[in-house]
């Protein structure tokens, strides 16, 4: 998981500076913030000028899902110190969340578990911080990169990222949803397209989810291959 | 400072207590709460929603209005980003390969 996360920290690092971010901005999202899904669309929406408060609201809702997180993980927390919890929730990420639920359902102690925990997330931590500063770097020292297209590079970072959970059907279907409604609803203000295409990806992707649970699978019959 | 600056430290300090709000939010402050089955389900369609939702508009109508034809070299160069994704698995693959498509369809047709 480190070495999957090495080439969306150096992309990061690159889009954010070839879209006009600061070092220092994009250094403390990737410090501050921490959580990758955010930052790139923050990056998005900083260069294409949005409004302060668009930006926070998207934020939240593509963060939301760490409060799942932040609850699944609370029963092996409850007992640890107040600075504990603390240092642990800021470095509650996808990845973290995968390995450390994994861990601690399975094996472990409660003490043993939070050091796991711990090593866990700074290793991560450190990790997402290094390949951001190489990603900057790059960004600074290819300004070729940002002529190329960088709007395209956007493009073709989410659109990778994306096709690789296209194989649930109802990402397809949210995906599909999310996109259309996003081109349709694209002259709104304050990117309120934004958020109804996120809302309508969503519900679809709910749908889906529940109406193929409902299908029974099919019989398969005897004598076939 | 410039109000770019204000604006860009205001931007990164919102985000960082949403951010931080929502991961503190049970393990520090919270009881065991047991999440509606169809949050739970909604909260994992968000990302690819999201991310979708974005670059479709950038993609398909990159000057403001739709553009479906072989003057946008976004379309070869997105399908070829998602093609090289669903076969090889691998991001930076697809990354390199969507630009790829997408530089020489700007160099050879566009």
């Amino acid at each position: 998981m480190l070495v999957g996360a090495a080439p969306f920290g150096v992309i990061f690092g690159t889009l954010a500076i070839g879209s006009g971010l600061p070092v220092w901005l994009t250094l403390g999202l990737s410090a501050l913030v921490f959580a990758g899904s955010s930052q790139f669309v923050a990056v998005s929406l900083i260069g294409s000028g949005t409004a302060l408060p668009v930006i926070w609201l998207t934020t939240l809702v593509v963060n939301l899902r760490h409060a799942l997180y932040s609850a699944t993980l609370l029963p092996y927390a409850r007992e640890l110190p107040a600075r504990w919890r603390w240092s642990l929730a800021f470095w509650l990420t996808d990845e973290t969340f995968a390995v450390v639920e994994n861990q601690l359902r399975h094996h472990a102690s409660l003490k043993d578990g939070a050091h796991y925990w711990l090593g866990s997330s700074l290793a991560m931590y450190l990790n997402w911080q290094v390949w951001t500063i190489v990603g900057v770097l790059l960004g600074q020292s290819v300004p070729v990169l940002a002529t190329l297209g960088l709007d395209f590079a956007m493009v073709a970072t989410f659109s990778a990222i994306v096709a690789l959970q296209l194989r649930e059907r109802p990402v397809l279907f949210a995906a599909l949803v999310a996109g259309g409604v996003a081109l349709l609803a694209r002259g709104m203000p304050f990117k309120l397209g934004l958020m109804l295409a996120a809302i309508a990806g969503v519900a679809t992707g709910v749908l889906v989810e529940l109406w193929s649970e409902q299908v029974p699978k099919p019989v398969r019959q005897g004598g076939e291959p | 400072m410039s109000n770019t600056n204000i604006e860009q430290a205001l931007t990164l300090a919102g985000m960082v207590v949403v951010t931080y709000g929502i991961r503190l939010s049970f393990l520090v402050f919270g009881h065991r709460v047991a999440f509606p089955d169809w949050l739970e389900r909604a909260l994992r369609y968000v990302p690819a929603a999201v991310l979708t939702a974005l670059i479709a508009p950038m993609a398909l109508a990159p000057q403001g209005a739709m553009d479906v034809s072989l003057h946008n070299a976004y379309l070869p160069g997105t399908i070829a980003a998602v093609a090289v994704a669903l076969w090889t698995r691998q991001t930076l693959a697809a990354i390199l390969g969507g630009f790829i498509v997408y530089g020489l369809w700007r160099w050879l047709v566009v």
